[in-house]
């Protein structure tokens, strides 16, 4: 009988399975030991097998809490992980993750893949996850002993891979594809992401900070790598001027779109109008949502005078609920060396880094603290587009430096009222 | 003394730079792209401002795949794309080909080789659209706080779902999403429809285990209802049951909290979440079915509950009407009769933490200047 008959019921049906790729790896790395070939932990994707096997009969996980491992240099990127059954199934009894730096956007040379692979099948169990939901090469399961020799044959590759981030430091940042492929880029997300990458090693590497820091970079509001929901600080692209309008191309359309219904009618702010011959758009009232520019690629296009606009906060719902990140910024140029972006970003870990509880999000804290100390940190004049609507109650704060004086204020001061602040780093009078 | 480090020797190098990864005709239209069309399903044509054109060609992958996996996608990038390759931010990878014709031959040898399949592409001028790849976590193949696995659900939804992957016939986008836990590592929170690991018994409070490996403080702390009390004098703690509602962040503080319950584990589906700000702003997902029990190795009580939400919405949206702006037309009411699905108190909000003041921040980049 089979050792895993409820896995064996998986790979039936079209999509690809993952039974079979772990099933291939095992097969693979059998036959390539019998032909001499150095591979350290040819049984560990079998093993894997059998552990879920049991994991699907008991329906509960079999991987033990924690575990902290690491490569010499670093304090992130390695993820720890035990099993309980270790004495049953002594192949994944260590069965570590290392997390590899993506090349901005997924872009790839086979050259530099085979390479990847070859490392790891010396060293893992030869199983990966293209990609971690937050954009790394996910090499799965290895021993705590083989991470350094690991790393530093990944160190000695042409081009080499770096580990990228965990634990309580800036994560690997990822983006779109942005102008490598796609007309609607606003910006150069892929070069945004490799500079800060490169700009925040020491912060990548080594954690420091009260908990985690994601940042992902989409080219427009489409937002291909949902920076809003999944990055504490997103970069969207976008633009100030007029949408680029070739009515000759927007004609070919009409001959067969229902322009009226499909975008007209769809538009969030009523800002575009067809009347058969010309399409009008009343940019002063356009919210650049991409809907008409999705529709009609060949016909409309982003303005010229282009940007980001800057999301702060988003994360999922521990502890105090998931969170969809809000506008910060309004407009930021991003222009190489990208010094405004870098500005904000050290003002608020600073920020963060000194009045940040324990795991506690960038998101989480500025509920804390209010917008209004956030907005000082960064040097930004608060805006009504950080809000969807004011405030609903008039339970305002006050800076001392706001009030008339009077004899009221004068009292409160001889006797050594506080106020509430909402400066950052300066000393109390 | 510290030994001296050999010369190949570095840290902080970071990732490959993207120019050494990039196809050369993709360098040299680099930003001057002057627009797209998707021709078939799978297939997005991209024509340069230079008249240069190439053809991305994409594939659904597992995401867990074996390197020898990759090593044939690389043969095959060798073959057809002059040796490049990329992933997409949903976990499916794409070929780059200049030559119109070998398209054919790409998708038939991908399919025979890795058994993936071509699609997850969208065309949005004819409003025709494909389901994507589904965005999912480790599961019980590598985590230790997950409530329900990761690969497996996927694998049973995408079977069921095959025929929304290889065609674009949905009226709209639909992305689909799954979390092993309340971590919600991914995007759950803000997809069309999502699954979700969650527990429904409180920890079973381990007091050695606690008393040799947990930072009591920061147990306590971890709860976001404040269901947990420091008992001092036994260097241990205790749960309020009538507090806790199983979110297991006091387990990934501490190892002495576990809160598995094979027979009580299962997942709540959400729906009506979204990202990109065409036409109506990003939402959170809001959960509508609160509990499936797990039954592996296909969950067949989970798929056909996806697939009742699924098709209720597929069959009834107008085009480009995503699942939340599909809602905001019939309504709440309507949505659930024509889901078949019941409601019941669980899914009234009584989670007291988010600050109300969230509400009227503005969670989207559609404003005017």
């Amino acid at each position: 009988m089979s050792e895993t008959p409820l896995l064996d019921q998986i790979p039936d049906g079209p999509w690809p399975s993952f039974v079979k790729e772990i099933k291939k790896t095992a097969e693979m790395q059998e036959k390539l030991v019998a032909e001499g070939k150095d591979i350290k932990m040819p049984g560990s994707a079998k093993g894997l097998l059998k552990q879920l096997e049991v994991s699907y009969k008991d329906k509960m996980t079999h991987w033990k809490h924690g575990g902290i491992v690491s490569v010499v240099g670093y304090g992130g990127g390695v993820i720890g992980r035990y099993s309980d059954l270790g004495e049953e199934i002594p192949e994944v009894h260590h069965f570590h993750t290392i997390r590899i730096n993506q090349p901005s956007g997924w872009f790839y040379t086979s050259k530099a893949l085979r390479q990847l692979c070859d490392v790891w099948e010396k060293w893992g169990s030869g199983i990966t996850n293209f990609h971690g939901s937050t954009g790394d090469i996910i090499l799965l399961g290895t021993r705590s002993e083989y991470l350094q020799p690991c790393f530093e044959d990944m160190m000695k590759l042409d081009p080499p891979f770096d580990i990228g981030g965990s634990g309580s430091d800036l994560r690997t940042p990822s983006c779109c594809m942005g102008p490598a492929l796609c007309e609607f880029a606003c910006y150069d997300t892929l070069d945004v992401c490799y500079d800060l990458t490169m700009e925040y090693q020491n912060e990548l590497h080594r954690p420091m900070w009260p908990y985690k820091f994601k940042i992902k970079c989409s080219g427009c509001p489409n937002d291909c790598v949902a920076a809003k929901a999944r990055s504490d600080f997103a970069i969207i692209g976008t633009w100030k001027d007029e949408i680029q309008i070739d009515q000759e191309a927007v004609k070919e359309y009409a001959k067969w779109m229902d322009i009226e219904n499909e975008v007209v009618k769809l538009c969030p702010t009523g800002a575009v109008k067809w009347d058969g011959k010309e399409l009008t758009i009343d940019n002063k009232n356009c919210v650049r949502c991409m809907h008409c520019i999705n529709k009609m690629p060949k016909a409309l296009k982003p303005g010229k005078e282009r940007g980001a606009t800057i999301l702060i906060g988003a994360k999922a719902p521990v502890v105090e609920g998931a969170i969809i990140g809000w506008v910060a910024v309004p407009f930021v140029e991003m222009k190489k060396p990208y010094t405004e972006i870098k500005e904000i970003l050290e003002a608020l870990w600073d920020w963060w880094d000194e009045e940040g509880k324990f795991r506690e999000r960038v998101g989480e804290m500025i509920w804390r603290k209010g917008m209004g100390e956030f907005l000082r940190v960064i040097g930004q004049e608060a805006d009504v587009r950080m809000i969807k609507h004011p405030r609903t109650n008039p339970f305002m704060f006050f800076e001392r430096e706001e009030l008339v004086q009077s004899k009221v204020v004068d009292a409160l001061v001889k006797k050594g009222a506080k106020w509430r602040s909402f400066k950052f780093g300066e000393e109390e009078e | 003394m510290q030994a001296e480090k050999p010369e190949w020797w570095k840290t902080d190098f970071g990732p490959p730079h993207y120019e050494q990864m990039m196809h050369p005709v993709l360098k040299k239209n680099y930003g001057k792209w002057a627009y797209h069309e998707v021709i078939r399903p799978g297939v997005i044509k991209r024509v340069a401002e230079s008249g240069d054109t190439v053809y991305v060609v994409r594939f659904g992958t597992p995401r867990l795949i074996s390197i020898y996996t990759i090593k044939e996608l690389c043969d095959i990038a060798d073959k057809y794309s002059d040796g490049y390759l990329r992933w997409t931010s949903r976990h499916n990878v794409e070929f780059i080909l200049t030559d119109e014709s070998k398209i054919d031959d790409l998708i038939k040898e991908v399919q025979e080789t890795t058994g993936f399949p071509c699609g997850g592409t969208w065309d949005t001028p004819s409003g025709k659209y494909a389901l994507s790849n589904i965005i999912h976590t480790q599961g019980w193949i590598h985590c230790h706080t997950p409530a329900i696995d990761a690969s497996g659900i996927v694998k049973a939804i995408m079977d069921e779902l095959y025929e929304y992957f290889v065609d674009m016939k949905l009226p709209a986008m639909c992305r689909i999403s799954l979390a092993c836990c309340a971590n919600m590592c991914g995007a759950v929170h803000a997809s069309d429809i999502s699954i979700v690991g969650i527990h429904r018994t409180p920890p079973l409070v381990d007091d050695d285990a606690v008393k040799r490996m947990c930072e009591l403080p920061t147990t306590a702390a971890s709860c976001p209802t404040a269901a947990i009390r420091i008992k001092a004098k036994e260097k241990t703690v205790e749960v309020d049951g009538e507090k806790c509602m199983y979110c297991g962040n006091c387990y990934t503080m501490c190892p002495g909290m576990p809160l598995f319950d094979p027979e009580n584990d299962g997942s709540a589906i959400l729906v009506a979440g979204k990202v990109s700000d065409a036409r109506h702003m990003p939402e959170l997902s809001k959960v509508v079915v609160p509990w499936v029990p797990n039954e592996p190795p296909n969950w067949p009580t989970l798929v056909q509950y996806i697939k009742k939400i699924f098709l209720a919405w597929a069959e009834n949206a107008k085009k480009h009407e995503r699942m939340v702006e599909f809602i905001d037309r019939i309504g709440w009411e309507r949505f659930f009769e024509l889901a078949d699905l019941e409601f019941s108190w669980h899914l009234i909000d009584d989670f007291r933490v988010p600050p109300f003041m969230y509400a009227s921040y503005r969670t989207s980049t559609q404003f005017r200047w």
